[in-house]
């Protein structure tokens, strides 16, 4: 059929109709879904109200057994006054919380809400004392300067983190986690939130553009394979040690007994 | 053609020949093929290692080449404008510069990049399984106690070339290892200060380190490490290579395919399989990313900060020194936890290169040994080495505690302390346990000799009796398992003026330690007598 | 040295398996067993299913041949690949691909010629086994008689023995002749420089600012909030024409706020620290890493190459691992701009410890 159509070699006087009608479905679709976004943004802010006082029953029915009916801490949990927004979005929506058991760290988990049930807490907690918010898209969307974000996370966030964002150990079992399959809104969240043992990097210290920046650069090494083949994990000289050792002589001793057997 | 030839010869000549004449008539070269050429070549898979750690040596002087034509060993400092996004414009020494643009810009730079370093890597990994089949077979017993030490000092030239090679880039990984090189020559007492200063020829990292370690690295390391060879492999003509215990296989004769054809068949071709799997694991495997790790700056450090594997054990034992090994006296500082790390290295690495020596002097056997032993019938060798290899093991761990820490769900508290029970105890343990295996293993051999295989075949006798069938051996696999040496302990005799030295009762507890409860090999008599005792 | 003979008559004759070449060497403690078995000689020779199958023969030769054929459509491959996937400007996909392809080709290769060497030397090259005999490494007594006659005329036609008074100077002569060279070496580092003082101070003095690393920005100190970690390097380094590496290299320090409870500060450091805000060099006491893993709820600062753990809240004492002192702590105070700066230098060498610190 197609060797048909591409032999008359002519342009069916519907195609252009078609292609127009095509673009005026995909602007319009466009301009739909932005407009839909503006009006969704409005509608939480209008909604607020009824948003804080959801994430009010989800927070006294999951979380207040540690952090007190109104979120003023225990002896489990710490206080989430003033946390903010981004602290709340971060924890529970990378399932850190709520926490399984009490042990060196906070694992993460798969999440146990919806997206709405989290913005929702997260909006209850924000409405208990000011705190950072989660952040807006550009700041996450990994559009920055990668190298200048490359810098950045090699001063300040390597040394926990590895420089290919593989992880690392901390003290009495403790660890930084990888970084290679994190968002980057929960990036930028633990970044200005300092969850578990993680120091507070906050916008006087990394800007907020610099934050966009270190999360352009994570964004590259997420997206871009490395060039040399497969990383082995990015664990450095020791992957390659054990690697040469026993996939790599493993093969040669093989091989040596294949050379030195009687043929048969 | 051959028919022109103003040969005196009445006979034609091929052109192969012809050339052969040739070239003799110039070089002499046909009494050395007629020596060299038809010479046996015991074969067996182990003896292929050392050809392993040659070959990727081959392979490293090759892609080596390649690469200095690219890399500028300089750290003045250059702002990056090569291929990689996230280090444009980054400032960083022309060194790290030329490395990037070797991974990103010379095409095909990376893959003989990534070969070098592998290669290096494998080399190194050769040495060291070379040295172990050596070891474990006693093949470093006279006369070839040169070649032991001849090959350590490689091992540890290697790793020297390692090391600077590893340095070469600049990058932060490295430049870490440098300070933790330069930390640990400051901790030297007396000339510490002095020495780091002189090696980065000023305060660390100043601008010439780089240039010094290339020039190691490509001209006195390397030249070193060509000569120690040619020595090597010179003593292994003169040596002929050593044979395992086997049927017609004696201490005057080597056995084996001949090196022309069959052998140099079978090594040329390792030496393109050598080469071929290291492209193979270069064209699939990243190795060493320079480009993650970024320029050296003295204020960032990756997590997972470590040396290449052959420095590991190095890096292992600065980790395991407990807190407070450090003390200001006289008005010095005495940095025990770098001393104490340095000494047990440099006692370990001299035990080693003296081993050959000491078990001479402890047998007192003068006789030139070209059989390899079985690790087994020498249970106390074995389980020094074992021990040897636990230590190291131990050693090398700990370079990776926090990487164990994390991908095992342990503390890294955890890991050292008990790392630095396996470093002091484990030895011990391992060197008990191997002992106690091989005199086992001996004591198996001798239960097989004398009353053969068990065959699996259960027979119940006219009295009821069920036993299982023994096949006899044959003289052949019978051989193999009696033609050992057995080294009784020394007896303390006074000496020609009657006394007894402390010498000798030295020598004398050392040769108790090592032969007291050996096992001998079973003989024609024991054979004879001990067959009817069982079915 | 020891005896080597020993009491037990068993132990005196030579093994029978050495030769009649090596019966004076002694054996040492060695069992000479007199009803050992014999050595029964080679087994007969076992043909290869290729020499004894033409068919077999035959495969072995094409597998041959089909690897090295194989070899060349490797090595055509790699350079196909080379030009086909050019490193195009700033895209690391391209690299990856350029490495894979020329890589594989060469590999295939190396290999396919490898393999098919030495399956013909397995398989189809005549299956010989030859025997050496060994001789004597020493040689044969008369050519080592030889050898020390060589030596022992050299001796006498020199007079090296005869002439002591020649023989020593020249001895002497060649152990003073290298010393030149190891002075030499005394160019490595620069002539007019000395390395305890300029371990001893670092580019901290009374007033320097606190700025940001990389950027060079000025801190403040109500930007340091509980919990933060700031990375810091002196005001005027980035503008350092030479030695920026060697001075950050000392003066790296890292900046971190605790609640002022949760410090216990020396009687003698109370103003070293600003309502809870600490400065302590960054440079590991130990053999000098950045220490910069910094736990914010334990206080723990951990160095990730040979994990000595300090303890931020109780004056960066060591904890864990084979550091012995605290990391130094830099005293800091705040301008009238409510900028955090240096009270002066560091009060001790940071970094590793050297002999001559004290």
């Amino acid at each position: 059929m197609n060797r048909q159509k591409r032999r008359t070699g002519r342009r069916h006087p519907l195609a252009t109709v078609a292609l127009l009608a095509i673009g005026l479905v995909f602007t319009g679709g466009a301009y739909a879904a932005l407009s839909a976004g503006t009006t969704a943004q409005a509608e939480t802010d209008t909604t607020s109200q009824q948003t804080i006082d959801e994430g009010k029953k989800l927070f006294q029915a999951n979380c207040a057994t540690c952090h007190g009916l109104s979120a003023q801490g225990t002896d489990n949990g710490p206080s989430l006054i003033g946390v903010g927004a981004a602290a709340v979005d971060f924890q529970v929506g990378t399932g850190r919380m709520p926490m399984q058991m009490q042990g060196p760290q906070a694992q993460e988990k798969p999440v146990q809400f919806t997206d709405e049930q989290v913005k929702q807490l997260a909006y209850y907690v924000a409405s208990l004392g000011p705190g950072p918010d989660i952040p807006s898209d550009h700041l996450v969307n990994g559009g920055g300067d990668a190298a200048s974000g490359a810098e950045l996370f090699r001063i300040n966030c390597a040394m926990c983190h590895n420089v290919a964002g593989a992880g690392g150990a901390l003290t009495e079992g403790k660890f930084a986690p990888p970084l290679t399959d994190v968002s980057g809104v929960h990036i930028y969240e633990a970044m200005v939130t300092g969850p578990q043992n993680m120091p507070v990097f906050n916008d006087l210290n990394i800007s907020p553009e610099d934050k966009r920046d270190i999360i352009t650069y994570l964004k590259y090494v997420q997206d871009n394979a490395s060039p040399g083949g497969f990383e082995l994990g990015s664990l450095g000289p020791v992957a390659e040690g054990l690697f040469i050792w026993i996939f790599g002589l493993g093969a040669i001793v093989a091989i040596t007994v294949w050379i030195t057997a009687k043929s048969n | 053609m051959s028919t022109a030839s103003p040969t005196t010869d009445t006979q034609k000549r091929s052109f192969t020949t012809s050339a052969a004449v040739y070239v003799n008539e110039r070089t002499s070269i046909a009494g050395f093929i007629k020596e060299l050429g038809r010479k046996a070549f015991p074969d067996h898979w182990s003896f292929l290692l050392g050809e392993v750690a040659l070959f990727s040596f081959v392979v490293i002087l090759i892609s080596g080449t390649f690469l200095t034509f690219f890399f500028q060993a300089s750290m003045a400092e250059v702002h990056y404008d090569g291929s990689y996004v996230p280090l444009k414009g980054v400032e960083m020494s022309v060194a790290m510069a030329s490395t990037l643009d070797i991974s990103f810009d010379v095409r095909g730079g990376l893959f003989v990049r990534q070969m070098h370093h592998w290669a290096a890597l494998l080399f190194v990994a050769a040495i060291g399984l070379h040295m172990l089949r050596i070891y474990f077979t006693g093949a470093f017993r006279k006369p070839r106690e040169f070649n032991w030490v001849i090959g350590f000092t490689l091992f540890i030239l290697a790793m020297a070339e390692g090391f600077t090679g590893y340095s070469l880039p600049d990058d932060l990984l490295s430049g870490n290892g440098l300070r933790i090189i330069d930390g640990l020559v400051k901790g030297i007492p007396v000339i510490g200060t002095w020495t780091s200063f002189l090696i980065f020829g000023g305060e660390f990292p100043g601008t010439q380190i780089v240039g010094r370690l290339y020039s190691l690295h490509i001209m006195i390391l390397p030249a070193l490490v060509i000569a120690f060879i040619a020595l090597h492999l010179v003593f292994v003509v003169v040596h002929k290579h050593t044979q395992y215990a086997g049927p017609g296989k004696t201490q005057q004769n080597a056995v084996g395919p001949p090196i022309l054809p069959i052998y140099a068949a079978k090594a040329g071709g390792f030496f393109f399989i050598i080469f071929g799997v290291i492209a193979l694991i270069a064209a699939l495997f990243t190795i060493n990313p320079i480009w993650n790790y970024g320029p050296y700056d003295p204020s960032p450090v990756s997590a997972g900060t470590q040396p290449d594997w052959y420095i590991g054990f190095a890096d292992g034992a600065l980790r395991l020194i407990p807190p407070g090994w450090e003390f200001v006296w006289l008005d010095r500082t005495w940095s025990f936890n770098i001393i104490v790390p340095l000494v047990a290295i440099g006692i370990f690495i001299v035990l080693v290169l003296m081993y050959p020596f000491i078990e001479a002097w402890i047998t007192g056997d003068k006789r030139e040994h070209h059989i390899a032993d079985r690790p087994r019938n020498a249970p106390t060798r074995t389980a020094i080495g074992a021990a040897g290899v636990t230590f190291y093991a131990g050693l090398w761990a700990a370079a990776s505690s926090d990487i164990l820490a994390t991908h095992f769900w342990l503390t890294m508290e955890g890991v050292i302390h008990a790392l630095q029970a396996v470093v002091v105890i484990g030895p011990f343990i391992a060197y008990f346990i191997t002992k106690r295996v091989c005199i086992a293993l001996q004591k198996k051999d001798r239960e097989i000799v004398l009353h053969g295989y068990e065959s699996g075949r259960i027979v119940r006798l006219p009295g009821g009796e069920y036993i299982e069938v023994h096949e006899p051996l044959d003289e052949y696999d019978r051989w193999r398992l009696v033609s050992f040496e057995s080294y009784a302990p020394l007896m303390i005799r006074p000496n020609a003026r009657g006394k007894i030295t402390a010498g000798q009762r030295f020598r004398a507890s050392l040769s108790r330690w090592f032969f007291e409860d050996r096992i001998a090999p079973v003989t024609k008599g024991e054979l004879e007598s001990g067959h009817g005792e069982h079915h | 040295m020891a005896q080597d003979d020993n009491s037990g008559a068993e132990l005196a004759a030579a093994d029978s398996s050495h030769a009649a070449h090596e019966s004076d060497a002694s054996p040492g403690t060695a069992l000479i067993v007199q009803d050992a078995f014999e050595n029964p000689g080679f087994p007969a020779h076992r043909p290869r299913v290729t020499d004894e199958n033409p068919q077999r023969e035959k495969r072995a030769q094409r597998t041959v041949y089909t690897l090295f054929y194989l070899s060349i459509v490797g090595s055509l491959w790699a350079v196909a690949a080379y030009m086909l996937f050019p490193m195009e400007s700033n895209n690391a996909g391209d690299v990856r691909l350029n490495n894979l392809f020329f890589g594989l080709g060469a590999a295939l290769a190396l290999l396919a010629l490898g393999i098919g060497i030495v399956h013909w030397g397995k398989s189809v090259m005549q299956d010989v086994e030859l025997v050496d005999e060994r001789h004597a490494i020493g040689g044969t007594p008369e050519t080592q008689a030889a050898a020390v006659k060589v030596f022992t005329d050299a001796d006498r036609e020199s007079g090296f023995t005869r002439r002591s008074v020649i023989r020593n100077s020249l001895i002497a002569a060649i152990v003073v002749f290298p010393l030149p060279a190891v002075v030499a070496f005394r160019g490595l580092a620069p002539q007019d420089q000395l390395p305890v003082p300029l371990l001893s101070h670092t580019m901290w003095s009374k007033g320097t600012r606190l700025t940001l690393d990389p950027s060079g920005a000025p801190i403040k100190a109500a930007d340091v909030t509980i919990g933060s970690a700031f990375h810091v390097i002196p005001e005027g380094l980035t503008d350092l024409e030479h030695g920026k590496l060697d001075e950050k290299a000392k003066a790296a320090v890292l900046l971190m706020r605790l609640e002022p409870g949760d410090l216990n500060e020396l009687p003698e450091r109370k103003d070293w620290s600003y309502d809870g805000i600490v400065a302590y060099s960054k440079i590991c006491t130990h053999v000098g890493c950045p220490v910069a893993l910094y736990e914010q709820h334990t206080h723990h600062l951990l160095c990730p190459c040979h994990q000595s753990q300090f303890d931020v809240s109780n004056h960066c004492e060591v904890i864990f691992g084979p550091a012995k002192r605290p990391l130094p702590q830099l005293p800091i105070a705040v301008d009238d701009e409510g900028y955090l700066i240096a009270q002066s230098d560091f009060t001790e060498p940071v970094g590793p410890s050297f002999w001559e610190r004290h």
